[in-house]
This record gives C-alpha cells, structure tokens and sequence, in this order.
C-alpha cells in the first residue's frame, strides 16, 4: 500500500469531516435569525412562567458564555477549535451535563448494535445473493427471492415494529424496549451480558432482516453479470471444481463493487438504525438524538450528527484502506472516474 | 420529437416482458387510486383531532378506530397517503430538477464545475442525509408546513440522480451523432434538449423515482422523529404519534399497523418501479430476475 494512496484517503477523510462540521456550523445560523441558546430560554422561561425580568442581562451573560457575541469567523474558529478536542459544551436541556458524557454513554450502544447487524447483514447477504445468481445454487433458493426482494424495501424500523409486536408484545418472547432490565446492575457480568444480548435482538434482527435483501440483491445483479464473463468460461473450459469457480472468480470480482457500495450505502444504514433505536427505546445515540430534538438542545443535536458523520467518515476510510487488499490493479493506476 | 415517440412506444412494448415495472406502476397508481376515492368517500375533515371519541377500537362506526386526539384512522391513513405521496413526488421532481442541471453541467461542459459538483455530490453522499436533515428541521423555528418539508426533503435527493444523469451525460457526449449535430449548426442548449435529453428518457424517469424514493424515506424518517408538519396527518407523522402514546403497549394496533402497510406498500412499489426502469435503462440486467 503506498504512502501516497493513503494519504490522499486520510485528505478526503478530513476534508469530508471539515465540510459536513461547516455544514452544521452554517445552517443554525442561516436558518433562524434567532440563536438557540435565546430559543432555549425562552422555552424554559414559558415553561417555569417566571416574571421575565432581566431575561436581557442573562440572554448577555450567556451569550459571551457561549462566545455568541463575536464575529461569526471568531465563533467558527472557536467551533473548530472546540471540535479537535471532541468538546461540545454543555447540554442545554440537561444542564449540568456535558454533551461529551452523554454521547460517550450511548456511543457503545449504537456501535455495538449498528456494527454487528450491519457485518452480518452484508456477509449473509453477499453469500445469498452469490448463490442466487449460480446456477448449481439449491434450487429452494429462488423461491426465497421475492421475499428478499420485498423486505430490501421496506425501512428498517417499520419492520422493527412488526417484530415488536410479534415477539414482544403478542407473545413475550423479547423485552418491549430498553438496552437491558430495570434493576439489573449494569456491570461486566455474565446475567448483565446475557440481558444485553436479550434486548438487542429484536433490533439487531429487524436490521439485519432488511439489510440482508439489500445486498442479497444487488450482488446477485453483479454476479449475473459477471459470471458472463470469459474467465468465468475459460476457468470452466480448465475444468475448475464448481467451487473454486464460485469463490476464486466469480465472488471474488463481483465483492469489489459490493464493497464500494457499502462504503456509499452506510450513512443509509445509520440513519435506520437511529430510528430503529427510537422505535426500540434501545439506548444509542439514536434515542439521544430524540430526546434532544423534543428538547431542542442545539449543543446534542450538533454533537450527535458530528459524531455519526465522523464514525461514518471514518468507517469509509477503513473501507478504502481494505480496498487495495481486495483489488490490487488500484495501486497502479491512477484513479480515472 | 420522433425520437421521444419512439421511445415511448418501444416502452410499451417492454413493458409486457417487464413484469416488474407494470407491478411497480400498478401499486403506485393503486395508492393514488386509494387516497382519490378514499377522499371522496371519507371527508378530510374526519383526520382532524375531536372528530370522534378517542381510543376507540375498529368498529362498524369508526372503520379503523380512532387514535388518542379522537383522530378517525381510516381518514387519518387516506389522508396521509395523499399528503405523503405529494411530499415525494414535489420533492422528487425539484430533486430531479436540480440534478438535471447540475448532471449536464457537469458532464456535459466539464472542466473546473465539474470538480466542483463532482466532489459536493461525493461529500455529500458520505454524509448520512438524515443527520443533515435533522439540522435543517429542527433549526426551523415555528411550524414546518408542507411547502417547508417538501423543500427541506429535496435539498438532499438530488445527489444519485446527479452522479447518474453526469455519467450518462460523459457516455453519450462521444456518441457520433453529437458532432453530427454540431455540424449541422445546433448550439449546446438545442443539443442537451433535442439530442441527449430524449435519449436519456429512460434514465430521467429513473432518477425521478429514486429521488422520490429519496425523499419519502427521508421524510419518513423525520417524521418518525417529530420533526415533521405536527398538524398535519402525513403517515410519519401518525407513526410518530403512534410511537409517542405508546400505542403499541396499549394494544391499539390500529394505530401503528395500517400506516406501516401503507408506508411498506409505497417502499415496495418504488422499489419495483426502480427495477423496472433498471432493466429498461441497463439491457444487460434484463435477464436477471
């Protein structure tokens, strides 16, 4: 892997995260002429029905707390500045909290489930997708495609709430919502673990449910594709066990494009798996984002998008790096799109 | 024009060895069929909060009961697939819009715009679009009306339909004809209008469904969130009132399920529509399914 290929990723990298942190910065304050610490307090301020004196002097005080008297290039700097050392300030509906500490309590969560359905999904998919564009698949195969076919389409958390009121509500099987029980000790033990793994699979499923089709799909439209090719026919003119043709050459080339794909499909991916934690209660970033939304604390929501275009910035940089492993041809040449 | 009357027939002859696009149009249009003669059938007016008793299960009176604000469901759903499909196709067709002019601008003059659009589009396609989105929706003070959430959904669908509509464009600029054309004294814009644009047809109408497909999938996905039109009955926004009085817990099913259906029924629909229109823009997925 040369240096050059790599840092040429790593640019992209920071300057896909600089651009989507610009694009944060700028639309608050493009989008309202008000600024949302004032909206906060006039909200908090209806809510407790105080007299509203010196609401001006305190409007003062907390705007040069948050720097919101300054040039809006002074704030910018102060953003980024704020932004490399992971500060977010304070969360303005649950005050003394520090945004960092909340989001830092639900990343795992969020990681946790959105990582391992999204593997399994794209590893069961890429195989049943193979296998339903080979001819010497089991026949038992193809009756499955109109199946996958449907669910590829429908969002994750539509179907999150099918399952939940399949398996949860209608007969028990799995909790209604939550990360783990009420009452248990959340620390490293073996019942915490297994309560953990209890909870998390209803969402993990309704993921992988829906996912699997997306994949499943799309690489058996390469592999139908490739497999046309000549050196799928030459390999067979050798006399190549079906097997090897399958793995070696046919899988082999169709996995590149699925790759790229799921460096474009993942912030698709994300955004269902917030929802599917809403629609869970499943304590991610997911249902943070929610309850800072209906809080309207401007300082989480930014916080939360920031992190999950950085975990998807970050993610499809792995994936570049992985690339070459799997495509050699790209080292050499030059990148001609 | 011949061309496009061409095209539109050998279309019509397609369509009866492609069973997917029919399949797909047919949902669609049975969708639109249903929020019609629904409308006509059930008053708009019935959607509204206090229009019957609340929590009311499906009954002779209330067809599919009746939500927590005294909502009727099956006005409710009729309603709401109506607004929700206007969501999608405005935001659609703006979408497509923008990627029209950004696509030929960009593979058709080339050069620095195209450095420019090329990497806005890529940046943009990394970024989640419903982090975006929530930005923009929950930064919009007052009320988000339906104008609002159709222009907030358009401004993040447009960037397939652009990478599409781009290499197609780059495709079809060193076909002979173009020159040909060029010859004969046509300017650029006649040449996109009377030469490319008619050959494009097919991947157009693709880039429209997959921006409308875009764009009802992210205003769901708002919608789910509460950040959508509060008064009006969109099927997200049932979804999200459905979630927020735990409906589910309570047993009221004919609160959360029906628009899921619908809502599924939409997906699948667009879906096959997509498909479809793959086959008929790409020959060599014909065979495929």
């Amino acid at each position: 892997m040369t240096i050059v290929y790599v840092l040429k990723r790593f640019g992209y990298l920071i300057l896909v995260v600089w651009a989507a942190a610009t694009l944060i910065f700028l639309i608050p304050r493009l989008a309202s002429e008000r600024n949302p610490i004032v909206q906060r307090m006039g909200q908090t301020a209806a809510a407790a029905g105080v007299l509203s004196e010196g609401v001006e002097e305190m409007k003062k005080a907390w705007e040069a707390k948050f720097g919101l008297d300054q040039p809006l290039w002074k704030q910018y700097l102060h953003y980024i500045r704020d932004l490399v050392t992971f500060d977010f300030g304070y969360s303005l509906a649950y005050y003394p909290a520090r945004v960092k500490d909340q989001m830092m309590n639900a990343l795992p969560w969020t990681i946790g489930l959105f990582g391992m359905a999204t593997l399994i999904s794209f590893v069961f998919g890429t195989l049943g997708g193979a296998l339903l564009a080979w001819p010497k698949a089991p026949r038992f195969l193809q009756y499955l495609l109109p199946f996958v076919l449907t669910l590829s389409a429908v969002p994750y958390y539509l179907l999150g709430l099918v399952l939940l009121f399949l398996f949860a509500f209608t007969t028990g099987i799995f909790p209604l919502s939550g990360g783990y029980s009420i009452g248990i000790v959340p620390r490293l033990s073996f019942p915490f673990i297994l309560n953990i793994l209890h909870h998390s699979i209803l969402p993990g499923v309704a993921m992988v449910l829906a996912g699997v089709g997306f994949w499943a799909l799309q690489m058996r439209g390469l592999m139908v594709i490739g497999l046309e090719e000549n050196y799928i026919t030459f390999a067979e003119a050798k006399g190549l066990k079906g097997k090897r043709i399958l793995f070696r050459y046919a899988i082999r080339n169709a996995l590149l494009p699925q790759v790229t794909s799921l460096a474009i499909a993942l912030g698709q991916v994300i955004s269902g798996a917030i929802l599917v934690e809403v629609v869970f209660g499943y304590p991610g970033l997911g249902t943070l984002l929610l309850k800072a939304v209906s809080g309207f604390d401007y300082n989480l929501i930014s916080g939360i998008v920031f992190i999950i275009i950085l975990i998807i910035a970050m993610t499809t940089f792995l994936l570049d790096l992985i690339y070459p492993l799997l495509d050699p041809r790209i080292i050499y040449h030059r990148e001609t799109r | 024009m011949k061309t496009f009357e061409k095209n539109l027939k050998g279309a019509t002859a397609y369509c009866r060895n492609n069973p997917k696009l029919v399949g797909g149009v047919s949902i669609i249009l049975a969708l639109v069929l249903f929020w019609l003669i629904g409308s006509l059938i059930v008053s708009p007016a019935r959607a509204q909060p206090i229009s019957g008793l609340p929590d009311q299960p499906p009954s002779l009176k209330y067809l599919l009961g009746t939500d927590s604000n005294g909502r009727e469901l099956l006005a409710v759903i009729i309603v709401g697939t109506g607004l929700t499909l206007r969501i999608g196709f405005l935001a659609g067709a703006i979408g497509l819009g923008i990627a029209i002019i950004l696509g030929f601008l960009s593979g058709y003059y080339g050069g620095f715009l195209d450095i420019i659009i090329r990497g806005v589009v890529d940046i943009l396609l990394t970024v989640p679009a419903l982090a975006v989105l929530v930005v923009i929706a929950a930064m919009i003070s007052g009320v988000i009306t339906l104008n609002l959430m159709i222009i907030i959904v358009a401004s993040l669908s447009w960037m397939l339909p652009t990478r599409a509509i781009r290499s197609q464009v780059l495709t079809m600029r060193e076909k002979a004809y173009i020159p040909m054309a060029k010859i004969s004294g046509m300017n650029n814009l006649e040449i996109i209008v009377k030469e490319l644009i008619p050959n494009l047809l097919p991947y157009l109408a693709a880039g429209f469904v997959g921006a409308t497909a875009a764009a009802v999938l992210a205003t769901i996905g708002l919608e789910a969130l509460g950040l959508g039109p509060q008064s009006l009955p969109t099927l997200g926004m049932t979804i999200f009132w459905a979630v927020s009085f735990s409906a589910m817990l309570r047993g009221m099913w004919w609160w959360w399920l029906p628009p899921v259906i619908i809502i599924a029924t939409l997906f699948v629909g667009l879906f096959l529509l997509t498909a479809g229109l793959d086959e008929i823009a790409n020959p060599k997925l014909r065979r495929v399914v």
